[in-house]
């Protein structure tokens, strides 16, 4: 890349907040037209930041500096607001997360995309309105003269996000950043979205792709810059850096990769724990985790529906079948609205079915009333996505633990105390977090002590409603070893609830393919990832990230 | 881990308490003056050792001098121990009353909120008939019936701001009722009784009381009006709203008459909303 000038050069880049220890500490990276550059990072790794840097968006407070810092061979280093206004959008775009919080819920998508148009060109009105067509049709949204007018709300997140893309490649940028531009997404509308960024770097433009996940980036980038506590610890070809990572990090984040790792491998560097010997089990599976054919937990022709705004009803859950043995997980899989959070809540019991039956140890569950169903309650655990949002927020971490243990809060016995224990050990937290409430806690701590709570009762059945979604890889990694861990040590059942087919893969020993409310496949989790007997199961399949090494 | 890790986890549980936070100006000028007229409520003789009630016909309508520092009025009684000894009447009112329409508002809104659908519906349409009086005329429509008096003014002012704290209760209520944590309680066998005591009530109510620390301001410039108006405490009672109004015939000669009782109103007001606003921005913040 001697004779164009790189669309990014960064030397030395450094950016800090306040008097703290810098966020970014002497990155320096050069994207050529027409690349694709990824930064990989755990969060607080410093990736945004330093995304933001590059667009003059680090904040207020924050010292920027750098030896060289250009867009398309010019500098932009200490460029004042005025001028880094006249370059956003015409010599750089930016793709954000969260389509939803980045368009204006009261304006037209249309007019949202016209507006950079507005302000850096001199097309008139009925120009403007031909450009953005044309960018909504290059962007693959169907209809674009329908699509014009819709709010963002009215939008499904893929197409929000394509919305976003097209506001964002509006003026031709020789240069977009995408700033984790498909994590909220389901995996086929992910794959769609990697594809049309590709598709734009083909077109000569450079992008730069942020993201915590290397098997999304590994698809379309041609580089991956690995990112670590504010340095980029090592970068290189895709297929190299993926296929003979050298730092230490690196592989802990291809190993963090859930897809086509066996079950029972570990993903995070922490070593599996002893498992302590089971009395009263002898079938030992492959994977070393003792089940038996006992069904312990029994969904039978489940039906739920519920009522649109428009008063017409709409089938949830539709005659959904299948039973779970002692010791054993089934993987749930399916995209959002294929109806598997409604049937986690039939499964706990919090919604009653229409049609069919839950039955826990041969029991009548569904059909119990709640009073005779509270005994069995304690056997039933639940790990739910939004860990947060499961807590009460004024009680501290001590507190939640204390009561699931059933513990009356403010009465605390001695052997409060070594249960506590006992509990933090066996979720690997430390007792520093007990006096925190849950809002100070990571991510990964809160679900942590989320699955404390589920274990608290000593539970044989753990419903588990997508328990990794909001979590980085390598966090994730640590969850599901963890829930690995717990399984295997107290011969739990699961319920994995999950969109994402690689982690459900390397979970479970049967799987449930869900959409639109119906089970569509159900089956040993090997044969359904070797041989899907579905078309949709296939196509699910084929739009999971892997690592294309 | 050790146990002894974990107890002085826990033990530093019990120790963290509320946020440390640097006062503001404003809210250190709310927090002495709420001191003072807490003295002055409490025991008002050790701050004003005269009788509020005392006529002394030789020296009526001085204004502010040594001997008088807020002077007095028609009678010669002393403005600055009436003021003083008002507090009283004043705080107990504005507390009274807010006490009232919490406890109503309490009431009605957790019906409202937890009984379903019909006792819902019937009770928004009766609130919002309330709604459409404005609260001053609710609170004279309930003297008109009952005859004038604190006891009643009190009642009244309560009444007329209880449909606010109802409405909020019930949006309260069905927030945190449908709250995952409140799920959560019951996927790990909890009673209805037990979710309702120990996590849907303390989230509901935990922002009102923040509410009614403001409200009491208010409650107290309602009480006032309504003295002023004749309806509640009767003169020569030295409550401040009574005072205003019997400082009114004289307003343009003896301009203090009615000057100090209006400041001191305005005062509490103003110190319970400061308060109440600087309570409510830690409890967000904690």
């Amino acid at each position: 890349m001697s004779e164009a000038p790189a669309a990014l050069t960064v030397r030395n880049l450094r950016v800090g907040f306040g008097t703290a220890e810098p966020l970014v500490r002497g990155v320096s990276f050069d994207i050529a037209p027409g690349e694709c550059l990824a930064i990989v990072g755990e969060s607080g790794s410093g990736k945004s930041v330093t995304a933001r840097s590059v667009l003059g968006l680090a904040g207020a407070h924050a010292r920027v500096t750098a030896d060289r810092l250009e867009l398309g061979g010019q500098s932009v280093l200490g460029l004042n607001d005025r001028a880094w206004r006249a370059r956003r959008g015409r010599d750089v775009g930016l793709v954000l997360q969260d389509a939803l919080v980045s368009l204006d819920p009261l304006r037209p998508i249309g007019r949202e995309i016209a507006d950079s148009l507005r302000l850096h060109t001199t097309l008139g009105a009925t120009a403007r309105a031909r450009r953005v067509l044309e960018l909504l049709d290059a962007v693959g949204l169907p209809d674009p003269e329908l699509q014009v007018r819709k709010l963002s709300g009215q939008l499904s997140g893929g197409e929000r996000q394509r919305a976003l893309i097209a506001a964002a490649i509006a003026l031709n940028p020789p240069l977009l950043i995408a700033d984790e531009p498909t994590t909220a997404l389901d995996v086929t509308v992910q794959a769609q979205i990697l594809a049309l960024l590709e598709r734009i770097t083909l077109g000569g433009t450079a992008v730069l792709l942020i993201s915590h996940d290397l098997a999304v980036v590994s698809r379309i980038a041609h580089r991956v810059a690995v990112m670590h506590d504010g340095r980029l610890v090592e970068t290189g070809r895709t297929a190299q850096v993926l296929g003979s990572p050298r730092q230490e990090q690196t592989r802990r984040m291809v190993a963090a990769i859930p897809a086509d790792k066996p079950r029972g491998t570990r993903l995070s560097p922490a070593e599996r724990r002893d498992t302590p010997s089971i009395p009263g089990t002898s079938a030992v599976t492959p994977t070393g985790i003792p089940h038996d054919r006992t069904v312990v937990l029994e969904a039978i022709e489940l039906a739920k529906s519920f009522r649109r705004p428009d008063g017409s009803r709409q089938l949830a859950v539709d005659n959904v079948s299948f039973a779970l043995n002692r010791g054993s997980t089934l993987g749930i899989v399916g995209e959002s609205g294929s109806g598997k959070t409604t049937t986690a809540r039939l499964l706990l019991a919090l919604l009653a079915p229409e049609h069919g039956e839950v039955r826990v140890f041969g029991q009548p569950w569904s059909a119990a009333s709640e009073k005779t169903r509270r005994g069995l309650r304690a056997s039933v655990g639940a790990v739910y996505q939004d860990a947060l949002g499961s807590f009460d927020p004024r009680w501290s971490v001590a507190a939640v633990l204390t009561d699931a243990l059933g513990v009356r809060h403010g009465q605390r016995a001695p052997q409060t105390t070594a249960r506590l224990r006992s509990l933090l050990d066996e979720v690997g937290l430390a007792a520093t977090v007990l006096p925190r409430r849950p809002l100070e806690l990571s991510g990964g701590q809160r679900q942590r002590v989320g699955i404390a709570r589920a274990l608290a009762g000593r539970p044989e059945i753990l419903i588990c409603d997508e328990p990794v979604s909001s979590l980085d890889v390598s966090v994730q990694a640590q969850v599901l070893d963890l829930l690995d861990d717990v399984q295997r040590e107290r011969a739990l059942s699961l319920v994995f609830i999950s969109h994402d087919l690689g982690v459900v893969q390397h979970v479970s020993d049967h799987i449930a393919v869900m959409r639109a409310g119906r089970i569509v496949e159900i089956g040993p989790a090997a044969r359904v990832f070797a041989a899907p007997q579905h078309q949709y199961s296939a196509q699910l399949l084929a739009a999971v990230p892997r690592l294309s090494t | 881990m050790s146990d002894l890790e974990v107890q002085a986890g826990l033990a530093a549980q019990s120790r963290q308490s509320g946020p440390s936070r640097r006062l503001g100006a404003a809210e250190a000028a709310a927090g002495v003056l709420a001191l003072l007229l807490l003295v002055s409520a409490s025991v008002p003789h050790f701050l004003a050792p005269g009788d509020p009630l005392a006529i002394d016909p030789l020296s009526a309508f001085q204004p502010p001098n040594l001997a008088h520092g807020f002077g007095t009025d028609e009678s010669g009684r002393d403005i600055y121990t009436r003021v003083v000894h008002g507090t009283q009447y004043s705080l107990v009112i504005g507390a009274a009353a807010t006490a009232v329409g919490l406890s109503l508002g309490i009431v009605l809104g957790t019906l409202a909120g937890m009984l379903g659908r019909v006792v819902d519906f019937t009770m928004n349409r009766f609130l919002e008939v309330l709604f459409a009086f404005p609260g001053l005329l609710l609170a004279l429509l309930f003297i008109v019936i009952f005859g004038p008096g604190v006891a009643t003014a009190t009642i009244a002012v309560g009444l007329s701001t209880a449909p606010g704290y109802a409405r909020i209760i019930r949006a309260q209520l069905i927030t945190v009722r449908s709250a995952a944590f409140v799920e959560a309680a019951t996927v790990l066998g909890r009673t209805r009784w037990q979710i309702l005591l120990r996590h849907i009530l303390p989230n509901t109510l935990a922002p009102l009381f923040v509410l009614a620390t403001l409200g009491v301001g208010q409650a107290i410039v309602w009480a006032a009006t309504l003295s002023y108006l004749g309806l509640g405490a009767e003169p020569p009672t030295a409550e401040w709203g009574a005072m205003l109004s019997a400082g009114r015939t004289y307003i343009t000669s003896a301009w203090w008459m009615s000057f100090f009782p209006g400041l001191f109103i305005v005062l509490t007001a103003v110190t319970a909303t400061v308060l109440g606003r600087s309570i409510d921005r830690r409890m967000r913040h904690a």
